[in-house]
């Protein structure tokens, strides 16, 4: 079964109270996950900064904007997307992560059609 | 097992019979609904097979006598049923396959004469007794990624047999609104495959406490119930015992869910006597000793024992310790209260919270005098969790009527008279204050 991990930062004007983690440590779990044999994909997201949202109105109409710059806490760093047999080993290899002690990690099953 | 059956299906007069029957089922329902549930990881289909598979046993047994072994009957009949549910919808094609081969599997160790022998008229004649898988369900009914009152409603639903709108009766809320509640929660078990196992031994300890608490909460509000006409809701205490004698069962070796037990059994004892003539609630210091139920005192006292042997005891221990003091005393007054202040001391470090505290101040002005116990009291009044809570200002009352100070007293009576949330409450209070000898000054409904 699928899941995807949505790995949510703390922004980088957060306060510094926010647990730094080092590329190494991702590194080391980046490499753990792809030796378990249970990675199937997954991106780290460029500064927040960098981001443009688009939508498209009823009159068809395309409306960029910059953004989205959130108020929002925390915002999406990155994901991977892992198979595993179910809920709890997905919730571990989550629990793993460098980033759910700086940030959280959001656990979503992928639908099945 | 086969004699319970037996029994249960043996005579056929009326509706007595009837209700034995279902008695029976509804303990074996949570083992066939466990087995079932872990094969197919999806509650709805394993909880409707299983009510179909009980069905046809309450159909049958009565007149074709009870098959030599109803666990496995009721298993195999169960699957079969299952098996033609999946057939009429394609999506669960993968899942069909699985069931198909497991079943083939089980018959193929069953033997080549046995496999040819079974026919749809005897299911299950050939295969083992049923084993029990309820430990696995307990840890998914109470898993950390459903809601907390869904893990509750689930528990009750699925281990203690309760229908749909027993549980919605035992929750205050409409039938709807818990049948939705506990679809959604099945449904997030099915989609996002939690799954029916026990924690390894490393990870146990984070999860047990998590199944215990469903069965303490269980227990609290049947106990005292947090709102409505009556003070004690029995039918869900008794539930919660049931579950924790099950869960005693399943893990022998595990001292908190003695110490669970323990303390349940320990309070429960005192059912009788809590509530006076009119349903309004008696405290220790009144109540009829007499009334309390000595089997179950004593069952809990070995159980405490158990439960404090043999390492760091759990909080639960330490209060069904303290519930064994009060049942034990011949008197109120003759009670060990140096001891009880020294678990509430224990108990303060294992679970600091001002409602431990406040209990101590009550053990303490008991040991000691008012004066003490007031003085640690008006300490805690600052605590923001005992700022609504009627037993809080309500002690504080007992206490200044103990020390002469009447005035201070009724203004504290009426405090925990605007608090308190069921009415045999509030008739306790009403009286407290009437004894006081200061009159009711604002009326309360």
């Amino acid at each position: 079964m699928k899941y995807m991990l949505l790995i949510h930062a703390a922004a980088t004007d957060a306060p510094e109270s926010a647990v730094e983690t080092t590329v190494e440590e991702w590194m080391a779990y980046d490499k753990t996950v792809k030796d378990a044999g249970i990675y199937v994909s997954g991106e780290s997201l460029a500064d927040l900064v960098t981001a443009t949202t688009v939508r498209v109105d009823a009159a068809g109409e395309r409306i960029i904007t910059d953004g989205p710059f959130a108020e929002a806490r925390e915002v999406l760093g990155g994901f991977y997307v892992i198979d595993v047999p179910d809920l709890d080993a997905a919730l571990d290899w989550a629990a793993r992560c460098p980033g759910a002690r700086a940030g959280t990690i959001v656990v979503r099953p992928v639908a099945q059609f | 097992m086969s004699e319970r059956f037996a029994e249960a299906a043996g005579s056929t007069d009326g509706s007595v019979v009837r209700s034995t029957v279902e008695a029976v089922f509804r303990e074996e329902h949570g083992r066939l609904l466990a087995a079932l549930a872990r094969r197919f990881g999806d509650l709805d289909l394993a909880e409707e097979v299983a009510s179909e598979a009980i069905a046809a046993a309450l159909a049958h047994w009565p007149t074709d006598g009870v098959p030599p072994n109803p666990g496995a009957w009721l298993m195999t009949t169960a699957r079969r049923k299952a098996v033609d549910r999946l057939r009429r919808d394609r999506v669960h094609a993968a899942r069909l396959a699985v069931l198909q081969l497991e079943m083939r599997a089980e018959l193929d160790r069953a033997g080549p004469a046995a496999g040819a022998g079974a026919s749809a008229d005897t299911p299950g004649d050939t295969a083992g007794d049923l084993p029990d898988e309820r430990l696995q369900l307990f840890f998914t009914c109470a898993h950390p990624a459903l809601p907390a009152e869904d893990r509750t409603a689930l528990t009750l639903r699925c281990l203690a047999g309760l229908t749909t709108p027993e549980v919605a009766r035992a929750f205050l809320v409409p039938v709807e609104t818990m049948a939705k509640r506990i679809t959604r929660a099945k449904k997030k078990i099915r989609e996002a495959r939690i799954p029916f196992r026990v924690p390894d031994s490393d990870e146990l300890p984070q999860r047990l406490p998590g199944v215990l608490q469903v069965i303490y909460s269980i227990f609290t509000e049947g106990y005292a119930a947090s709102s409505g006409p009556g003070l004690q809701r029995l039918a869900l205490a008794e539930e919660a015992i049931r579950l924790a004698r099950i869960l005693r069962r399943l893990m022998p070796a595990d001292r908190e869910a003695a110490g669970l037990l323990a303390l349940m059994l320990l309070t429960h004892a005192r059912r009788a006597a809590r509530t006076g003539p009119d349903g309004e609630p008696l405290l220790l210091d009144v109540q009829d000793r007499g009334r309390w139920d000595r089997a179950m005192i004593e069952e809990g006292s070995r159980l405490v024992v158990t439960a404090l042997t043999g390492g760091p005891p759990s909080a639960y221990a330490v209060e069904a310790a303290i519930a064994a003091l009060h049942d034990e005393a011949p008197t109120f007054a003759a009670t060990d209260w140096p001891q009880i202040v020294a678990l509430y001391d224990v108990l303060l470090t294992m679970t600091p919270s001002p409602v431990v505290a406040l209990n101590r101040a009550v053990a303490v002005a008991m040991r000691d005098g008012p004066q003490a116990g007031l003085v640690l009291l008006d300490g805690l009044a600052g605590e923001p969790q005992l700022r609504g809570h009627h037993p809080y200002a309500a002690a504080r009352a007992d206490l200044l009527a103990r020390l002469g100070r009447v005035t201070e007293a009724a203004s504290a009576y009426q405090r925990a008279l605007e608090l308190a949330g069921t009415e045999p409450e509030r008739a306790h209070l009403r009286r407290r204050l009437r004894d006081l000898g200061t009159p009711e000054t604002t009326p309360t409904t």
